[in-house]
């Protein structure tokens, strides 16, 4: 298969000026580490960083999905989201927000640019992916729609169909489920609004027609199938912070120096190796996202 | 062909066959590098999860005796218990060499800093104890009665290892529990038989012939 590998994301859209223009020091720096690196090391740690960040094959990215409303098994979302029906999708628009209603997918997005973004993906059980993803600017959807004065968060909610959903049979969560941003989280320009990956419409596993890609948040962050956009002042519920409390926060900012309680976050396993690499802070998009958390304790708000 | 020679030519082969069955299949998907997106994890769910079963059989080898009357059955006891031993030592190794890269002070914080962890340690520490003792001349060392006793130890082995399933699950534990139920039934046939066995010999049962 002919599969088309959309560009990086473009270094002047996610490098910090400040950075930017720090990089003659940054090299200088690099380069010493390279005469480091060229010292011998121990034995194994090629593997560690094997095909440091390329694309996880579109093979296991639409395999191996965490979609409850479709079973709880990695495998079973890709067999049993062919029942979902993607048109005529509508998504609500409703709360402290100037233009709200019942919009067709197709009319919401309209005008918005669509970019290409390649994400390192963390789940909170510790194993990580790579995927291109496009979609449309989460930021670039809010300003089209006009939050009123009073909205602090957004709220996204997927679809609740049993019909089309057996995983919501069971009682495994709370249904539908809900995710949300603060939203000027929400207004970051790394916040996306998947509607495909690798170039292809996205398919039922991965949270098709549409669904929230928050890079530097654990996944279940990502609410997928979105059929509920909602503007509010107070911080909403959201699913696994229902679920468990004390394991998985509102913020669920990719943080190796804070442990859920039952395993460690310290490190990963990205998809198809076989050793563990080291976490990043917030995903590695630190230098991005670090000025929307400053004065807070990421280790309350988990 | 008379009991101990059933035992001995085609049930023993068969549990050797059924117990290496999952190795060969992990063998088998290494070389064909099928063994799903997360090949480690493949490799540490199904070791852990062979353990726990074969522990389970291991487990209900006696009350299968009770219950067909066929004593040779105990005989298959000790193949399968260092069967989930071995399968317990692949699964610990599994984890040391590709999670923590063998290094002793990361499995240590590990076990410490995490109780699931800790349990499925002490699971691992029980097994190898009970695998230890369990040549014939371990037996005779350490007398009947004592080792007998020691070997109550797999009771809390199977709990553990419930355990540690149970606390490794994110949210569907299902699965974790059909095992706790199976094991519950498997520890409750013990203690209607221990009933049974203490009231007046009478009501014993007639077992054998």
């Amino acid at each position: 298969m002919l599969i088309r590998r959309p560009p990086d994301i473009r270094s002047s859209e996610l490098t910090s000026e400040t950075l930017y223009l720090g990089r003659r020091e940054w090299l200088k720096s690099a380069g010493v580490m390279a005469a480091g690196l060229a010292l011998p090391r121990p034995v194994g740690s090629d593997l560690i960083r094997r095909d440091d960040d390329k694309p996880t094959p579109y093979e296991v990215v639409t395999t191996y999905n965490n979609y409850y409303e479709f079973g709880t098994g990695k495998d079973e979302p890709a067999q049993n989201a062919r029942s979902l029906r993607l048109r005529p999708w509508t998504i609500t628009v409703e709360g402290d927000v100037k233009r709200p209603g019942a919009y067709q997918l197709d009319d919401l997005l309209k005008g918005l640019p669509v970019v290409d973004r390649v994400y390192r993906m963390r789940c909170v059980e510790a194993w990580s992916m790579v995927v291109p993803w496009n979609g449309v600017v989460l930021g670039d959807l809010i300003k089209k729609l006009e939050p009123g004065s009073k909205a602090r968060f957004v709220e996204f909610t997927t679809l609740e169909d049993l019909k089309q959903m057996p995983g919501q049979a069971s009682g495994v969560l709370d249904w539908p489920y809900v995710e949300a941003l603060r939203l000027d989280e929400a207004m970051h320009p790394l916040a996306l609004l998947s509607t495909g990956i690798y170039g292809k419409p996205l398919l039922g596993q991965n949270g098709a027609p549409i669904r929230l890609t928050v890079p530097w948040k654990y996944g279940f962050k990502g609410g997928k199938s979105i059929v509920r956009i909602r503007f509010v002042e107070t911080m909403p519920k959201t699913t696994w912070n229902i679920a468990a409390p004390s394991e998985y926060g509102f913020y669920a900012n990719v943080n190796p120096a804070v442990s859920h309680p039952r395993w460690s976050q310290k490190t990963e396993r990205r998809l198809g190796d076989f050793l563990k690499r080291p976490t990043l802070p917030f995903n590695g998009y630190a230098d991005q996202v670090v000025s929307l958390y400053s004065g807070m304790d990421l280790r309350a708000n988990f | 062909m008379r009991e101990p020679q059933v035992v001995r030519w085609v049930l023993k082969p068969a549990a050797w066959v059924a117990c290496l069955g999952p190795a060969a299949w992990l063998v088998a998907g290494l070389i064909r590098s099928d063994l799903g997106a997360d090949p480690v994890k493949t490799l540490t769910h199904t070791t852990g999860l062979s353990a726990l079963i074969i522990l389970l059989v291991t487990l209900s080898v006696s009350p299968a005796r009770w219950l067909t009357g066929v004593n040779g059955l105990v005989r298959l006891r000790r193949l399968l218990g260092l069967f989930a031993f071995f399968y317990a030592v692949l699964h610990f190794l599994i984890y040391a060499v590709f999670d923590h890269q063998l290094s002793v002070a990361d499995i240590t914080d590990d076990v410490v800093e995490h109780p699931w962890v800790l349990v499925g340690f002490a699971t691992l520490l029980i097994l190898t104890a009970l695998a230890v003792t369990s040549p014939a001349a371990a037996v005779r060392r350490l007398g009947g009665k004592r080792w007998q006793r020691l070997h109550r130890l797999v009771y809390v082995a199977g709990g553990l290892a419930v355990l540690h399933f149970y606390w490794l699950v994110k949210k569907d534990v299902s699965e974790p529990l059909r095992y706790a139920a199976i094991l519950g039934v498997l520890l409750g046939a013990r203690v209607i038989k221990a009933r049974w066995r203490r009231s007046p010999p009478v009501a014993a049962p007639i077992r054998g012939t």
